[in-house]
């Protein structure tokens, strides 16, 4: 298999696992939509799971170390300027360049 | 030519989240084309894909030559977030079978947090299923963008991949403003991350959604016990 098919093999199995995680589930709880647990579960999770998200993006922080001073430089900019404006795509856009600049700017050991 | 109210409409309804697809979708764009993948593949991926969580790890998963099962494994972990969408996503309000599959195909963390808002409890089907293909289009028209102009940014530019961090802490703290009456879940969450980091590192997110799973369980039960506390 070349390294083209390989590639393309990649996005269809992904795009199928993706899918069907999206769509199977409807068929499932089509019987129990009303149960109080399944209320309970639709208000609380997506709050959690988009902080575990959050977390997990962080987690290969190589936190002793002195590199790891770029991406903690570009978090506190990203969440400073989203506590200050409150508008997603400035603090996005803020972060984000301050992680290239510096991360292309500040030489690695 | 005359175009439909739910079209025009749903435009305003998707571009703020569409704003912010760019910037993210034009990352991705560069970041498929430094890693010496074709620049048609990061369409490709956007377009069938439709994960940018998932997409930003498989560039690096398809580089180091993954096997295809670790890419389905993997896509399994990242995505399984998606199981609970269809808890709350009013899949019901879409009549057509193509629209019912189409909404369940792009259904995004953006496009669920639409769907699911407090301003879009009378939205029709056709305004749902509009605003959730202006979002796809959105992410694969600059995935493209950004991977054909990715060729002409020099390598010495590093660190785009930060948009997804952002992308997720913007979420997480927006997600914080709203529950701020129901501090347990966010501390739920929190503490199910750290464990899940803490006790198995490479399974660390599908770890850290079953201890939240759990976690929300045990207080739902514990909660109906007490009914008076309800």
């Amino acid at each position: 298999m070349s390294e083209t098919h390989s590639a393309i093999a990649a996005v269809l199995v992904a795009a199928a696992v993706t899918w069907g995680l999206r769509a199977l589930p409807f068929a499932a709880l089509a019987t129990m939509r009303t149960v109080d647990t399944v209320d309970y579960f639709s208000t609380r999770m997506p709050a959690g799971v988009m902080i575990i998200l959050a977390v997990y993006s962080l987690s290969d922080l190589p936190l002793p170390q002195p590199q790891s001073l770029v991406p903690l430089t570009a978090l506190a900019v990203t969440v400073g300027l989203h506590l200050w404006r409150g508008n997603a795509l400035l603090s996005i856009l803020g972060g984000t360049t301050v992680h290239v600049v510096l991360s292309s700017t500040v030489p690695t050991p | 030519m005359r175009i439909s109210p739910d079209l025009r409409v749903a435009f305003t309804d998707s571009a703020p989240v569409g704003l912010g697809f760019v910037p993210l979708g034009l990352a991705y764009g560069v970041l498929v084309v430094q890693a010496d993948l074709d620049w048609w593949w990061a369409g490709l991926s956007a377009l069938l894909i439709y994960g940018g969580s998932f997409e930003f790890l498989l560039v690096g998963m398809v580089t180091a030559a993954a096997p295809l099962a670790a890419v389905a494994a993997g896509a399994f972990m990242v995505n399984f977030r998606h199981v609970f969408y269809a808890l709350s996503f009013p899949l019901h309000r879409i009549r057509s079978g193509a629209g019912k599959a189409y909404a369940t195909f792009a259904l995004s963390d953006e496009a669920y947090a639409l769907a699911t808002s407090e301003r879009s409890r009378t939205w029709p089907g056709r305004r749902i299923l509009w605003s959730q293909l202006h979002m796809h289009a959105y992410w694969v028209g600059s995935a493209t963008a950004g991977a054909l102009v990715g060729g002409f940014v020099p390598d010495s530019v590093q660190g785009l991949d930060f948009a997804l961090t952002a992308l997720f802490t913007v979420l997480a703290l927006d997600a914080l403003k709203d529950t701020r009456s129901d501090m347990p879940t966010p501390v739920l969450a929190a503490g199910s991350a750290l464990a899940g980091l803490l006790l198995f590192p490479d399974q660390m997110l599908v770890a850290a959604f079953a201890f939240l799973a759990a976690g929300l369980l045990v207080r739902h039960l514990a909660s109906r016990r007490r009914p008076s506390h309800v």
